[in-house]
């Protein structure tokens, strides 16, 4: 199964209540996938500053001289906050690509979980509750998000293993579903020097999108290449620094459904993940089409149609 | 008339008090306040009593219905109806995928739109969607009727036995061994009763009929054990 749910506010006096919002949408989708949960917030960015979320399962150790060893590693200021097992690294802008691929020289026991300018993505084993609450992800503000709780099928129940996946910068993805031709796919993208940390077909799709967007394409004419290159079950919610994208597999037998009202548009695997959304009642809730792309862009005045593949 | 909160009472509660309903019941009017797109809401009915749910339902509700009426006031997520074998479930709404799945009986009437897979295997059950419905519906229907007033997606009635299938707008594509067939005096009088228990004000003219051209595999008697 798993569950999946994502919100893209409209409204910026929504922001401070991204994080609620979300943690409640997901603990809703408990029963869908109790292995592991994760968390991906689009929060507020710094002028010259990049971020990089890692983790480690011995924080107290490998947190205590991270951002010294980080700042002779890439240079400039370094700051390091911490959250539970995870920390977020902050430093100069377009250091942060570099960082996420020098940081195992430093810090051999300490994994990246994202990178990007705005991006932040917690997930660990565990159920949604015990997951926002070990990170208090309730707090946290932004201008959108994306949660994910696992039921594994196609690789180990670990943190690395746990959605959402980020492969290039400020990008994300959660999967819900199985993808039958990831093993061939990864040799393909690990020959265009796209790097796949995992085993795990989801972070294949991630890094597939993440190709075709440094190859020039848009979220959306990514997410519509998917349709003809991955091939299995599959409902995608991505999140780039200022869009938010939904697609699901031509056969669509993984549910969906999406609500829009003037302040946001959401996304869940059912419509209970939605029931607690402001202007539920009012909103346009609608089934995403299989094999069609959906796209929003902040900064856009209209929403963009759904468009055919 | 019997008013269940699913939010303070519990889901176990209330599809306990309405199987306790036998046919013989007073209590023939229920009222269910906040669904909240819970789960498996009024399944496993068996008793001629009337189950109004205020909001929009989860997975499988009215399924396995016996004689009961289910209306959803909202839209009502995937399989609701399944395998219903008697009765009345309506949707005010939207139906997601599966809808009326391998019912064997009784009707279903979707106000909305249905999603994919609408009527997959159906047994005997008639389903009158108002809307549209999405791809690979009534696929492997066996008996019963699908009225479709909107559109049909891709794959209409795929491997499809003797069920019959009514649609006003565009077919995207039929499936396999699925063909329009002749509309006769006896199909426009069954489609007539059955847009009248839909609640449609459609005309049976304006239809066309498909069904199976009884071609595959298991239509032939070669094939027979």
């Amino acid at each position: 199964m798993c569950g999946i749910v994502g919100l893209f506010l409209k409204d910026k006096a929504l922001e401070p209540r991204l994080g609620a919002m979300l943690t409640d949408m997901l603990i809703t989708m408990t029963d869908r996938g109790p292995d592991s949960a994760g968390i991906a917030i689009y929060g507020e960015g710094a002028a010259g500053v990049s971020k990089v979320t890692v983790q480690s399962e011995t924080p107290d150790q490998d947190f205590a001289d991270l951002a010294d060893k980080v700042k002779a590693l890439v240079g400039g200021p370094v700051s390091l906050t911490r959250r539970d097992t995870h920390a977020v690294l902050s430093v100069p802008a377009g250091k942060a690509e570099e960082l996420r691929k020098q940081l195992k020289e430093v810090a051999p026991t300490v994994r990246v979980m994202s990178f990007g300018d705005t991006l932040e993505i917690y997930k660990e084993v565990g159920l949604p509750k015990d997951v926002a609450a070990r990170f208090d992800i309730a707090s946290m503000s932004g201008s959108h998000g994306i949660g994910h709780t696992r039921m594994a099928t196609e690789s180990a129940v670990t943190t690395m293993g746990a959605h959402p996946f980020n492969t290039g910068s400020d990008q994300c993805l959660v999967h819900n579903g199985s993808l039958s031709n990831h093993n061939s796919l990864r040799r393909k993208l690990n020959r265009e020097g796209i790097h796949v940390e995992t085993k795990n077909d989801s972070e294949v799709a991630a890094a597939y999108l993440t190709w075709k967007m440094q190859n020039g394409a848009t979220l959306g004419e990514a997410l519509e290449n998917s349709l003809d290159d991955l091939d299995g079950f599959f409902n995608f919610v991505v999140g780039t620094k200022d869009g938010f994208g939904v697609v699901r597999d031509p056969i669509a037998c993984k549910p969906a459904v999406m609500a829009e009202t003037d302040q946001y548009v959401a996304f869940g695997s059912e419509y209970r993940a939605l029931v607690n959304l402001p202007g539920i009642e009012d909103a346009r809730v609608w089934e995403p089409e299989p094999a069609t792309v959906y796209f929003w862009r902040h900064g856009e005045t209209t929403t963009p149609n759904k468009k055919a593949a | 008339m019997q008013t269940y909160d699913l939010e303070a009472d519990g889901l176990r509660g209330l599809n306990a008090a309405l199987h306790a309903q036998s046919s013989e019941t007073n209590q023939t009017h229920w009222e269910i306040v906040n669904p909240r797109g819970s789960h498996a809401i009024a399944v496993g009915l068996d008793a001629p009593i009337e189950v109004n749910v205020k909001g929009s339902t989860g997975y499988y509700c009215g399924g396995m219905n016996k004689q009961a009426t289910v209306h959803v006031y909202g839209s009502a997520g995937p399989g609701v109806a399944e395998n219903m074998m008697s009765g009345t479930v309506v949707i005010d709404g939207d139906a997601s995928q599966y809808a009326g799945a391998t019912g064997n009986g009784g009707t279903l009437v979707i106000k909305g739109n249905a999603s994919s897979r609408c009527g997959i295997s159906m047994k005997g059950i008639d389903i009158v969607v108002h809307g549209n419905v999405g791809h690979m519906s009534a696929f492997m229907g066996q008996s019963g009727n699908l009225v479709v007033c909107g559109d049909a997606g891709e794959a209409l009635g795929d491997s499809i036995y003797e069920a019959r299938l009514f649609v006003r707008g565009s077919v995207k594509s039929l499936g396999a061994d699925c063909v329009e067939k002749e509309m006769r005096p006896e199909h426009l009088d069954l489609l007539r009763d059955l847009l009248e228990r839909g609640g449609c004000d459609a005309k049976p003219e304006e239809f066309k009929r498909y069904g199976s051209a009884r071609q595959l595999y298991n239509f032939k008697v070669d094939n027979a054990y």
